[in-house]
């Protein structure tokens, strides 16, 4: 579905990330890792087009990224669904218009994906708060409905760039049990983070890869984690 | 497929640009008071080409024969000159003015007391002509050889001059409509700039929803084409107003009495706020085009 290969990404005349082939096959689960600034978020962005390598080749959903306009990728986008760790809300809108933005964006904001919506909100745990704006959630609740937002076309792969790293321990479970559970569903997971014990935690209930970025290179991480 | 757009209503995608009570406001009034210029340009030129038209007509099918001799010759010259008159092909009638009518011709420059008859005034004869007209030369020809006094005034001196200045106001009036509509565009490229940049949060969040660039730009489009047809719909309807009642200066007013518009000409300025409209659409479009070309 998302399929690097050789890829090198430049910036400001220095390259941060050097020949990375990484590819991510239906239902599976990965975990990319590395020191802050190591380039995980460059990774991240890469794989949903938001950057474009400077060398190799990102492939989505088998057409070249380099070959692609700014539409093309923004229609491949929909069946991505990407959490940041800032949440990226517009602060205007509702929970719930923010939810379903993925909707209205591809025209199909339907009756039906309303009722979806709903669904939405109670497995996230929002259900009561689908008319907040979202400065008025908690760090916890701003991830979850983000994880919504990401959810909601029913996207192939999820993106998750430190999704846990505004909040507690318990949340952090919380929402490492959602991602799980898409993951039986058969969607495709890749979470960047520098949380070990998140990821302690997430091997124990599902067969993860463990990828690190160091010295610009992404390379299998040990047996340790 | 624009216009298509414009006009499907899509709230969610409305809702997706953060209201911006200022930035609207100031949309709006610029737009009122374009429109509000542009419908007294288009009044202003539509008047003018009437008058120039009304003028040219006028002058050119009258003209004006005086005739200057001694008081006991004045009536014989202008006997032989009518004769002259009533056999010249083109001219459909001529009249001799009575003394009255010459008596009000001066009143204006020197009052109504004024005694004609002790005076030693010109005899004037009003000439009208066919469609076809007379030949002046031919005319003059003949006048000068059985109507020693007289001088024929077919009013071309003075008359191409008034067209002519009607005429550039004419055209003046349509070259300040396109520069109002030029100036419009501008300022709504302005503000929609200014618009999309402080909204790049909102372009990068759509983006990252996989939001298309005609989504994103057709939010700020609609945004500003109907802020923009409103604030000329409401400038039109102003200056329809003061047009209306723009003071009566019956026909002394001559020009300035004919400002504003007749019969079908009213329909002119209900184009105005959909042409504004249309400005602001490609105006909005082309930043956008370009400012998403940017955020890449």
């Amino acid at each position: 579905m998302i399929e690097l290969e050789n890829v090198a990404y430049s910036y400001g005349g220095g390259e941060l990330l050097t020949d990375i082939s990484l590819g991510l096959a239906p239902a599976t689960f990965h975990f990319l890792t590395g020191p802050s600034g190591a380039g995980k978020s460059t990774l991240l962005k890469l794989c949903y087009g938001a950057l474009r390598p400077t060398g190799g080749h990102v492939r989505l959903f088998d057409r070249d990224v380099t070959q692609m306009d700014r539409d093309a990728v923004a229609i491949s986008r929909r069946r991505i669904g990407v959490v940041h760790q800032d949440c990226q809300f517009l602060d205007h809108l509702s929970v719930a218009e923010n939810i379903a933005l993925p909707l209205a964006v591809s025209g199909q904001d339907s009756a039906d994906e309303r009722a979806n919506l709903r669904e939405l909100l109670g497995w996230v745990g929002l259900t009561g708060r689908a008319d907040a704006l979202p400065p008025e959630l908690s760090g916890g609740e701003r991830q979850r409905a983000a994880l919504a937002r990401a959810v909601i076309m029913s996207p192939d792969v999820i993106l998750a760039d430190e999704p846990t790293g505004n909040v507690d321990w318990e949340m952090s479970q919380r929402l490492l049990q959602l991602l799980v559970e898409l993951n039986r569903m058969g969607k495709t997971i890749l979470i960047a983070t520098h949380d070990l014990s998140l990821i302690r935690a997430a091997k124990q209930q599902v067969q993860a890869r463990v990828l690190r970025i160091s010295k610009r290179r992404l390379q299998l991480a040990g047996t340790d984690l | 497929m624009v216009l298509k757009g414009l006009m499907t209503s899509d709230a969610a995608a409305d809702r997706v640009v953060p209201p911006s009570g200022y930035t609207a406001r100031l949309t709006m009034f610029s737009a009122a008071t374009m429109a509000f210029l542009a419908v007294f340009a288009l009044a202003l030129s539509l008047s003018a080409g009437r008058v120039a038209q009304e003028w040219g007509e006028a002058l050119a099918r009258s003209s004006t024969l005086r005739i200057s001799a001694a008081p006991e010759e004045l009536s014989a010259q202008t006997a032989a000159a009518l004769r002259v008159l009533e056999t010249t092909p083109g001219v459909e009638e001529a009249r001799p003015l009575s003394a009255e009518e010459q008596q009000a011709l001066l009143e204006p420059w020197f009052g109504p007391d004024l005694p004609v008859d002790t005076l030693p005034m010109p005899q004037l004869i009003d000439i009208v002509e066919t469609p076809e007209g007379y030949d002046s030369d031919g005319l003059r020809l003949r006048l000068s050889a059985e109507v020693p006094g007289a001088v024929l005034d077919d009013h071309t001196r003075w008359r191409r001059p008034l067209v002519a200045a009607a005429s550039r106001l004419r055209l003046l009036g349509w070259v300040s409509i396109g520069l109002i509509a030029a100036a419009t565009g501008a300022m709504i490229t302005l503000a929609a700039n200014a618009a999309l940049a402080a909204n790049a949060k909102v372009i990068t969040v759509l983006r990252l929803v996989g939001a298309t660039d005609a989504y994103i730009a057709g939010a700020f489009v609609r945004r500003f084409t109907l802020r923009t047809l409103g604030g000329a719909a409401l400038g039109t309807a102003l200056a329809i107003g003061a047009i209306l009642v723009l003071p009566d200066a019956g026909e002394a007013g001559g020009f300035l009495a004919g400002i504003g518009f007749q019969g079908w000409h009213w329909i002119l300025p209900l184009v105005v706020p959909p042409l504004a409209a249309l400005v602001a659409l490609y105006a909005t479009q082309a930043a956008a085009q370009r400012v998403l070309k940017e955020l890449t």
